[in-house]
């Protein structure tokens, strides 16, 4: 991490005056997209055994490379601890952080960063040993619980049982492996995280099946990627590739479809797949720029069903993360 | 002659190639070039920062932290700022330097002279721990460690408690009569001095000496309470509260709290302090004049406990203490070592010793063999000999690479970021530097801080070594 730091500090040193050169050049030039990532959280971003990176996350950056490259393996995936990914982002490290960070108004506004679309609508959770007997966190007075440093969970900890008139020890770990390392040797009575991380970790545990998460959300956690400031064509890239996904889903059009969809004669498919207009040129892309996402990664669905959804380990449910005509918060603005 | 004459009159060269001014030139230049380099460094590191809307001041510092440090020396609370988190952290981490700098010192210099004792089992045992400890990796260790600690410990509910004792002496009468115990033990002590030596009388000075304080400080006070008869009252009885917990939230004892009149308490343990040292002083003398020695321990000891002791019970037990009581998840009250700094004191201690014990065996070594050849021949036994002719000359040696290890475990604490001890580097470059952003500024403070306490240490060291060097003749 120190090593992470002083190339942070050395990039901040070095680089020549501000983003004289837009971020999309610089990535067109050295022929791949430098995706911040989870170190390694099962549905958001994981490596597997031959290195090969899957994810939510993961697949948000491979359409950014399909957008720009047509070829979704031009990725090079950079594993950050919550505690460097922002200084790894401004520094110039990564050109885009999509790592499951919460989108908060200080990071926005002080960290010097623009949060592109919301990926995932998530909320921190509690989860605690069945044998604890509780059925709330608001049982949980006394608890030592354990935690991942450097993350807003610790803060909304502190709010929570300050709220709540409640005493509590905090354990704070670099990672979110040891942190859950050591809940499972009983150093902490509770493990806390964001509710979609929850299910993730939980499967790391000798026993999973003697743990339990509990019912309250106690703050609001929308995950979305984040780019510097001082590039709007690229902020706009990163947002509307998540956009496109969006559409694709709403419009029906899937990896399978999309060549089929091609021949459609509604307008609004006809604009997202390039096929009327050319609204890639306004983010620096080509027409085909939507096509190119669904085509190599899939719409906002797939990507979910396979990741976090029902195709996967996690089973996660829709919920929040459903697309807002069918009762969730997803929503895109249309391609006009 | 003529060689020297030469040399006197200096032979007129053109500026330039005067070796003086040319040396004078190149560090001039040297040093334009490296600051300037420096200022483009910083200068542009702020214009980058400015135009990427990243902080540059310290508006932080004063700024609400909001997150809590579940070790702290000083009050803290969620509510704290970031420059108080800063303090905890700071705190926290020489907490563990002091700590394990004194423990790494106390084991680097037993393994360091058992690697050289006769003894087949003390010298293969030092020289297996050193070669194991010296080469696994640090981070390894410190993980180990903690799972070491924490895995076997039970949790909350099911403790180790250990009964603790409590004192109570509400009587003046019977302080007298333990005044008057504490001048029998202290007959009996001189007594056995006065054995002559090599007798048995002689053998048995030090244990019966020993034996008539722990009688007088112990035995006394059931006796005044049988005396008085008072149930509860003049008592020294076991089993109250349990006072010691262990479990896998660590190890709880009870915290004294300072009530009105602790102050004497406190006051007379100063005086021990004072009277102990003008004894020592006073018993140096003495030996220097007269070659008699005195029971300086002994003594020492005695006031220690003993002035304190009859100040607490003469103003009428101000100190109480507060017991853990364990209340849902937890112990609360009481005073709680966290395992995180035990597992990290552990592994620091462990880790540095081994090194300290190479450096030790090197000192020791360089010591010429005449030197506790001489001593021996003089009469002197192993353990004078090392301790008053073998170690201070080594210690010279020893020294200054000493000194680098007392650094590289200072510094090397940092690592307790992954076993989740809440020192500098976990809580200021890790937690702050996250919320804040403000990554330069405080990755500059932390390297400020280590250099601070490096440098501190060092001198400190320097000066010790400047105290116990030899005078050159």
């Amino acid at each position: 991490m120190m090593k992470r730091l002083l190339i942070a500090a050395s990039f901040a040193a070095c680089v020549t005056t501000g983003a004289s050169a837009g971020v999309l050049d610089t990535i067109k030039q050295k022929g791949f997209l430098s995706c911040g990532s989870n170190t390694g959280l099962a549905g958001f971003g994981l490596p597997d055994d031959k290195g090969v990176w899957t994810g939510l996350d993961v697949e948000f950056c491979r359409a950014i490379a399909a957008a720009i490259f047509n070829d979704p393996t031009k990725v090079k995936f950079i594993p950050l601890t919550a505690k460097d990914r922002f200084t790894a982002l401004q520094s110039g490290e990564v050109d885009v952080l999509a790592r499951n960070g919460t989108w908060t108004q200080s990071r926005e506004a002080e960290l010097g960063l623009h949060f592109g679309g919301v990926n995932y609508y998530d909320g921190q959770g509690f989860m605690t040993r069945k044998k604890n007997n509780i059925s709330s966190a608001l049982e949980l007075n006394g608890a030592s619980i354990c935690v991942q440093q450097g993350t807003t969970t610790e803060l909304n900890m502190a709010d929570f049982f300050r709220t709540n008139n409640m005493k509590y020890e905090g354990i704070a770990f670099a990672t979110a492996d040891e942190a859950i390392k050591a809940y499972d040797t009983g150093r902490c009575d509770a493990f806390t995280t964001d509710v979609s991380q929850l299910y993730s970790e939980k499967l790391k545990l000798v026993n999973p099946d003697d743990t339990i998460v509990l019912p309250e959300v106690i703050s609001k956690e929308p995950l979305a990627p984040a780019v510097r400031q001082g590039d709007s064509q690229w902020f706009n890239i990163v947002r509307w590739t998540h956009y496109a996904m969006l559409n694709a889903e709403e419009m029906g059009v899937t990896k399978a479809n999309v060549d089929e969809k091609m021949k459609s004669q509604t307008p609004e498919v006809r604009r997202l797949l390039g096929v009327e207009g050319d609204f890639g040129k306004g983010l620096g892309l080509t027409k085909d720029w939507a096509y190119r996402i669904v085509k190599h990664v899939g719409n906002y669905g797939e990507s979910f069903d396979r990741n976090v959804g029902e195709n996967s380990k996690l089973k996660i449910k829709r919920g929040q993360n459903n697309l807002w005509s069918k009762g969730g918060l997803q929503y895109a603005p249309p391609v006009r | 002659m003529s060689e020297r004459g030469r040399e006197a009159v200096r032979p007129q060269v053109p500026l330039l190639h005067d070796p003086r001014f040319r040396g004078l030139l190149t560090q001039a230049v040297t040093a334009v070039v490296v600051l300037s380099l420096l200022w483009v460094a910083v200068d542009n590191a702020a214009t980058n920062m400015r135009a990427r809307g990243i902080p540059t001041n310290f508006d932080f510092w004063n700024r609400v932290a909001g997150f809590d440090i579940n070790q702290t020396l000083i009050p803290y609370s969620a509510v704290s700022t970031y420059g108080q988190a800063f303090q905890v952290g700071l705190l926290n981490t020489l907490l563990v330097a002091g700590v394990g700098i004194v423990f790494a010192t106390l084991l680097g210099f037993t393994l360091g002279v058992m690697r050289l004792s006769s003894n087949w089992a003390a010298r293969s045992f030092a020289t297996v721990y050193v070669e194991t400890l010296r080469n696994v990796p640090l981070l390894l260790q410190l993980l180990f460690w903690y799972n070491a600690i924490l895995s076997p410990l039970p949790a909350p509910r099911a403790s180790l408690a250990m009964p603790s004792v409590t004192l109570t002496w509400p009587d003046a009468a019977s302080f007298g009569l333990a005044l008057g115990a504490g001048a029998l033990a202290i007959f009996a002590t001189r007594f056995a001095r006065g054995q002559t030596p090599g007798s048995a009388g002689a053998l048995l000075a030090p244990i019966a000496s020993a034996l008539g304080w722990i009688v007088a400080l112990i035995a006394l006070p059931f006796g005044a309470a049988a005396f008085w008869g008072e149930p509860g009252g003049g008592v020294l009885h076991w089993g109250g509260p349990a006072g010691l917990y262990l479990n896998n939230r660590g190890l709880l004892l009870p915290n004294p709290s300072f009530g009105p009149g602790s102050g004497w308490v406190l006051a007379a343990l100063a005086l021990a302090v004072a009277a102990s040292v003008l004894y020592t002083l006073q018993a140096r003398r003495r030996q220097a004049a007269t070659g008699a020695q005195s029971p300086v321990g002994l003594v020492s000891l005695a006031l220690l406990i003993g002035l304190p002791l009859i100040a607490f019970m003469a103003t009428g037990a101000p100190v109480t203490l507060d017991y853990p009581v364990l209340r849902g998840f937890n112990f609360q009250g009481g005073l709680r070592v966290n395992p995180e700094f035990v597992a990290l004191v552990l592994g620091l201690v462990l880790y540095t010793a081994s090194f300290i014990a190479e450096e030790v065996r090197a000192g020791v070594q360089s010591v010429a063999k005449g030197q506790s050849e001489a001593a021996h021949a003089l009469g002197l036994r192993a353990s004078p000999t090392l301790r008053l002719v073998v170690l201070p000359q080594a210690m010279r040696v020893i020294l200054p690479p000493l000194t680098s290890q007392y650094l590289n475990l200072t510094k090397n604490s940092s690592l307790a970021v992954f076993i989740g001890y809440p020192e500098l580097v976990q809580v200021f470059m890790g937690t702050v530097l996250n919320q804040t952003g403000a990554a330069v500024q405080v990755i500059a403070v932390t390297m400020a801080v280590y250099l601070t306490i490096s440098l501190a240490t060092s001198g400190l060291m320097a000066l010790y070594a400047r105290r116990t060097a030899w005078a050159e003749r």
